[in-house]
């Protein structure tokens, strides 16, 4: 007997919900954002709004098209999608339109697309299909090398363009293996590296060095639990480096404190390893190896960045890094930022009341710094209810990811709400100076068509899989 | 796969706790954090200064002599500036292009976005042509201010003037910004607290690049500009323009006060010059050309200066003699074309001889005093000399001289009256006796005075015994009174019976019989009261001076007038205080030969290189 199956019925509307409520405040702030005295009709498609309302109308066409389309058609090429993003991200920074010292947009004729939104839809499907697919043990080093590589690839595109915010968000994707039974401590030292990578562009080496000293010592705490030897460890680093660092000030050698340092960690790490040879206690040798690689990785992004980038890539980069400066500064952007979300009080200074953004005096206040108008506009009343709103939207998620009873939807669900989470932290961060300037779309707020379309389709074919979720076995 | 399911409450637990350590941060800079909010209000306000007109100066009659003109300080704001077409421009504003590209340059540097002054104080003639064609050049717009007019070309010192406020001024009171006027000498310094009025604020809501959107909450906090308060001086313009005209010639000073009130009445420093030089655009300029003249002009001669007093400082020695009883009214002294005493050799002038104290006043004898001053000073009664010396400076104290009247001048010096200490320095403790400083005792030495202090005497010998101190202003708009140590007398040592004799002695001096050091005073119908005095002054022209009031009962006016140069007083102080007291008291003068000599009085002077 056939059950009549209303998709309809099935469909989770409390994250329609939610996703609907996120989308509209949102378009009334791009509003707000743009506002001017002198701007008439609402559906003026001249203006930031209209187009937004525009593609809004069309998301929502897209749900319903999702909502008919079967879930096996994205199981099954969830890998020709994933190459086809790969083949879009390498034609954008070659072909693409350079904007603000970055190729990201395709245009064409009028018409403007940004790959790397897509692409990350089409990396949480090959990651799902291929962690579920028929066989995968998760503890193989094998696996973790493919996931890797799945990973890798459209990361080292994106590199081409560059835009090291969307680099980031794609550390998200630990979040997702960690559920599936990644060692934590392997997906904890993935994210190290990349944020190793993007630290060894910004701060000194020797402020890196003593990071990875202190993360390492925390580590072995962790993983040890006997505080004695951390701190012996510790101590003997310190004494080692000011023994060199006296040495050098009295007969006048000139060793850079980075190398003094260096030499101390490898000392004690020796004596680390030797005291253990024989208690056949393994982490030690592996936070030393990891130590090691860590520390090399870092020189090494340095060395990359100084010696083998031409002048005009370094540029471009410390722009996104936000080490080199436009016209104003980023400094002053996170200022005024700041400013503006500061200055909205408790209640916030009323819709279409805000001084700072109905003046302009945050750049980008339409895309990447859309929330100081929620800020500024709705006070703490308002942030705090905005995220709120993406913490339940988040919860939501990973409650009806759980209750998949296939792993390709479940895995899909947890790329969902990781990808979303990592938008809204880092974005949110941004605005209020706890994060430094890196230009992602906050979900659903954004200006833009391209992130606003990849952010329904990516949550929507999750809603389409929940939607089945009874009827689907893998 | 669901072994690992309890690691959903880790993602789960990490999500949370960063939107948690979010909301305490926003929570942080939006409700605890005051500072954002002040930082939004700099960023998006901006104050549009409204200036109010200067309050108005009046004379005593009711006469308009200061008021206000509009004046537009022409502004430009690099941010709007478009290309436009320059030799109009020029045309219009009557400058060079190269002033042009320089003004422009200049703004820029002040800032790209905020405006700067273009060119200050276009006249409102060129304004109303510019307004015409302002359209035709975006960037550019007036700011009004108003000026200073002088209606009538008098009292630039009296009056001082207005100029731009320094960084100093500013430091000390925050009332003041770059840009604002403040009254820099004169009454507009002593009053400028009444006459600047207070600054209003209009507040505009501006974008991020500094243009102008509407007003900041509807005007809610804009506050209207005060105008200044109006004040109608004590100055009788009619006499004060005489005063100068008479003046014209020379170097000196006239200063006429009311007794009864100790409102001035006129004060003249010659020369002067055209107080409407010192306002505007050419302000600096003109102060510059003025500042190099080598006659001074700039320097108030009425009471900035230190001038022996001359003969008029006998009025005092005969007091403080009749007072400390070591002469008499009828206390006879002999002069012999002089007076000697050792190696003291003093000259005197033909007169009579003996004289009592009142003929000595009368005829100004050089030898009466100088005895009467020895018997001050060697007065047994005291220890030591230098101890009657110095209660012979308090009585000179009491009279106001040594030290400043604590007028309403600012720049109001006190003069000097040595100190026992003084000779004991020079010449050493018990080093000097009355001889070495007989020359005190006509008013010569080491003493000076302003012409302030003279006038201040003659006003108090004028009311037979105290003065009020002198002061310009008698009302101020919105006040009932002025400061109350205007209208406090202050006594000096001596009650009015010892001012009989002076008075006689003055009268005599101007109205004889039988002549009179100042008898060319002599006013028809009217009892004037005089002392002449003659200063020297090493190697050139002597000093001519003249105090004196009128009527001798109830008087009405009280002067003094002090020529630099000028000979005998009777030469030239003596004429001028005649006619003043004519005009005051008749309000016409009939004595044209009189001011025909007096214009046509030649001194020559010859100014130090």
């Amino acid at each position: 007997m056939k059950r009549t199956f209303n998709i309809w019925a099935e469909l989770d509307w409390i994250t329609v919900l939610i996703y609907l409520a996120l989308v509209t405040i949102g378009w009334f702030n791009i509003y707000a954002a743009v506002y001017s005295e002198h701007h008439s009709s609402i559906f003026d498609l001249d203006m930031r709004y209209g187009k937004q309302m525009v593609w809004i109308i069309a998301a929502i066409i897209m749900i319903v098209a999702i909502m008919f389309i079967d879930t096996r058609f994205f199981t099954f090429f969830a890998y020709v999608f994933y190459a086809i993003a790969l083949i879009l991200l390498f034609a954008v920074a070659i072909f693409g339109r350079e904007v603000n010292g970055a190729r990201s947009w395709f245009e064409i004729s009028g018409f403007h697309l940004q790959p790397t939104e897509f692409a990350k839809v089409a990396t949480i499907l090959a990651v799902a299909k291929y962690l579920s697919s028929y066989g995968i043990k998760i503890e193989k080093l094998k696996t973790l090398i493919i996931v890797g590589l799945i990973i890798f690839a459209p990361v080292v595109l994106i590199m081409l363009q560059p835009d090291i915010g969307s680099v980031l968000v794609y550390c998200a994707i630990s979040f997702v293996l960690y559920r599936e039974g990644f060692p934590g401590g392997f997906l904890f030292f993935g994210f190290l590296i990349i944020l190793i990578f993007v630290l060894a562009l910004v701060i000194s080496q020797e402020a890196i060095l003593i990071f990875l000293i202190i993360v390492a010592l925390l580590s072995l705490l962790v993983l040890n639990r006997r505080i004695i030897e951390i701190v012996i460890g510790a101590l003997s680093i310190l004494l080692i480096y000011n023994t060199i660092l006296t040495a050098n000030h009295f007969l006048h050698l000139r060793i850079a404190h980075y190398y003094a340092l260096l030499v101390s960690v490898g000392i004690t790490s020796a004596g680390a390893i030797i005291f253990n040879l024989f208690k056949r206690i393994t982490f030690i040798y592996w936070v030393t190896l990891l130590l090691s690689f860590a520390i090399a990785f870092a020189y090494s992004v340095d060395y990359v960045f100084d010696h083998l980038l031409e002048p005009h890539q370094q540029h471009r980069i410390n722009i996104l890094l936000g080490k080199e400066t436009d016209l104003k500064g980023t400094e002053y952007n996170v200022n005024q930022s700041k400013i503006a979300i500061g200055s909205g009080g408790f209640m916030g200074k009323g819709y279409l009341q805000g001084t700072q953004t109905k003046f302009n005096f945050v750049p980008e206040q339409s895309t990447d710094f859309i929330f100081c108008t929620v800020g500024e506009e709705w006070g703490f009343v308002g942030s705090f209810a905005v995220l709120a709103l993406f913490g339940l939207l988040l919860t939501r998620i990973i409650f009806l990811a759980e209750k998949q009873r296939s792993a390709f939807s479940r895995i899909y669900g947890y790329g969902v709400a990781s990808i979303l989470f990592f938008h809204v932290a880092i974005n949110v961060g941004m605005t209020i100076g706890l994060l430094p300037v890196i230009g992602i779309p906050l979900p659903f707020f954004s200006y833009g068509g391209s992130s606003l379309w990849a952010f329904t389709i990516l949550l929507f074919i999750f809603l389409r899989f929940d939607a089945s979720k009874m009827t689907l076995l893998r | 796969m669901n072994q690992y399911s309890t690691r959903q409450f880790i993602i789960g637990g990490i999500i949370v706790l960063v939107f948690f350590i979010y909301i305490i941060r926003l929570f942080y800079i939006q409700v605890i954090d005051k500072s954002y909010r002040n930082s939004a209000e700099n960023n998006s306000q901006r104050n549009v200064v409204q200036y109010p007109s200067r309050g108005l100066i009046y004379d005593r009659k009711g006469r308009l002599l200061v008021c206000n003109e509009a004046a537009y300080d022409l502004m430009l704001n690099p941010q709007e500036l478009r290309a436009f077409d320059t030799s109009e421009f020029c045309n219009i504003l009557g400058i060079s292009k190269e002033q042009v590209i320089d003004g422009i340059q200049k703004a820029k540097f002040f800032s790209h976005y905020k405006s700067s002054p273009f060119i200050y104080q276009v006249s409102d003639l060129t304004y109303a042509l510019f307004q015409e064609s302002m359209y035709k050049f975006p960037g550019f717009y007036a700011q009004p201010r108003t000026l200073r007019k002088y209606t009538g070309k008098i009292a630039a010192h009296l009056f001082g003037y207005v100029g731009e406020v320094d960084s100093s001024v500013i430091k000390k009171d925050g009332y003041y910004q770059i840009g604002d006027y403040i009254g820099m000498s004169g009454m507009e310094k002593s009053y400028e607290k009444e006459l600047r009025g207070k600054k209003g604020v209009t507040k505009y809501l501006v974008d991020v690049h500094n243009r102008v959107k509407g007003s900041f909450q509807n005007g809610m906090f804009d506050t209207a500009s005060v105008i200044g308060k109006n004040i109608v001086s004590t100055i009788d313009a009619g006499l004060q323009e005489y005063g100068e005209k008479l003046m014209a010639n020379c170097r000196g000073s006239i200063v006429a006060i009311e007794p009864s009130t100790g409102e001035v009445l006129a004060l003249v420093s010659s020369p002067t010059y055209d107080p409407q030089l010192l306002v505007g655009r050419l302000r600096s300029k003109n102060y510059g050309e003025l500042k190099q003249d080598s006659r001074l002009p700039l320097f108030n001669r009425a009471i900035m200066p230190k001038y022996p007093p001359g003969s008029p400082f006998k009025l005092l020695n005969a007091m403080i003699g009749l007072k400390e009883g070591v002469v008499t009214r009828e206390s006879q002294f002999s002069c012999y074309l002089g007076y000697t005493a050792g190696p003291i050799h003093v000259k005197c002038h033909p007169h009579p001889t003996p004289l009592d104290m009142p003929h000595g006043i009368q005829y100004s004898c050089n030898a009466y005093f100088d005895n009467v001053f020895r018997r001050i000073i060697e007065n047994p009664a005291y220890n030591k000399q230098s101890e009657a010396f110095d209660a012979w400076r308090n009585y000179i104290l009491t009279f106001g001289f040594g030290k400043k009247l604590n007028s309403d001048f600012t720049n109001e010096l006190s003069g000097n009256i040595p100190t026992s200490k003084y000779y004991d320095k020079i010449y050493g403790k018990n080093g000097w006796k009355s001889l070495t400083i007989i020359s005190l005792a006509i008013g010569q030495g080491e003493l000076g005075v302003t012409p302030l202090h003279l006038a201040n005497l003659a006003a108090t010998i004028a009311n037979r015994g105290f003065y009020f101190i002198p002061h310009t202003v008698r009302k101020i708009e919105g006040l009932d009174t002025i400061e109350s140590r205007f209208t406090n007398k202050h006594f000096t040592a001596f009650d009015s019976t010892y001012f009989n004799v002076v008075v006689h002695g003055m009268e005599m001096a101007v109205n004889g019989p039988n002549g009179g050091t100042a008898n060319g005073a002599e006013v028809p119908g009217i009892i004037v009261c005089g002392k002449t005095g003659t200063a020297q002054n090493a190697g050139v022209e002597d000093h001519s001076i003249f105090i004196a009031f009128a009527p001798k009962d109830n008087p009405k006016i009280a002067l003094s007038v002090y020529v630099e140069n000028g000979g005998f007083g009777a030469n030239f102080a003596v004429p001028v205080a005649s006619l003043l007291i004519e005009k005051y008291l008749k309000d016409t003068v009939n004595r044209a030969w009189l001011e025909d000599y007096v214009k046509n009085y030649k001194i020559n002077y010859v100014d130090k290189k």
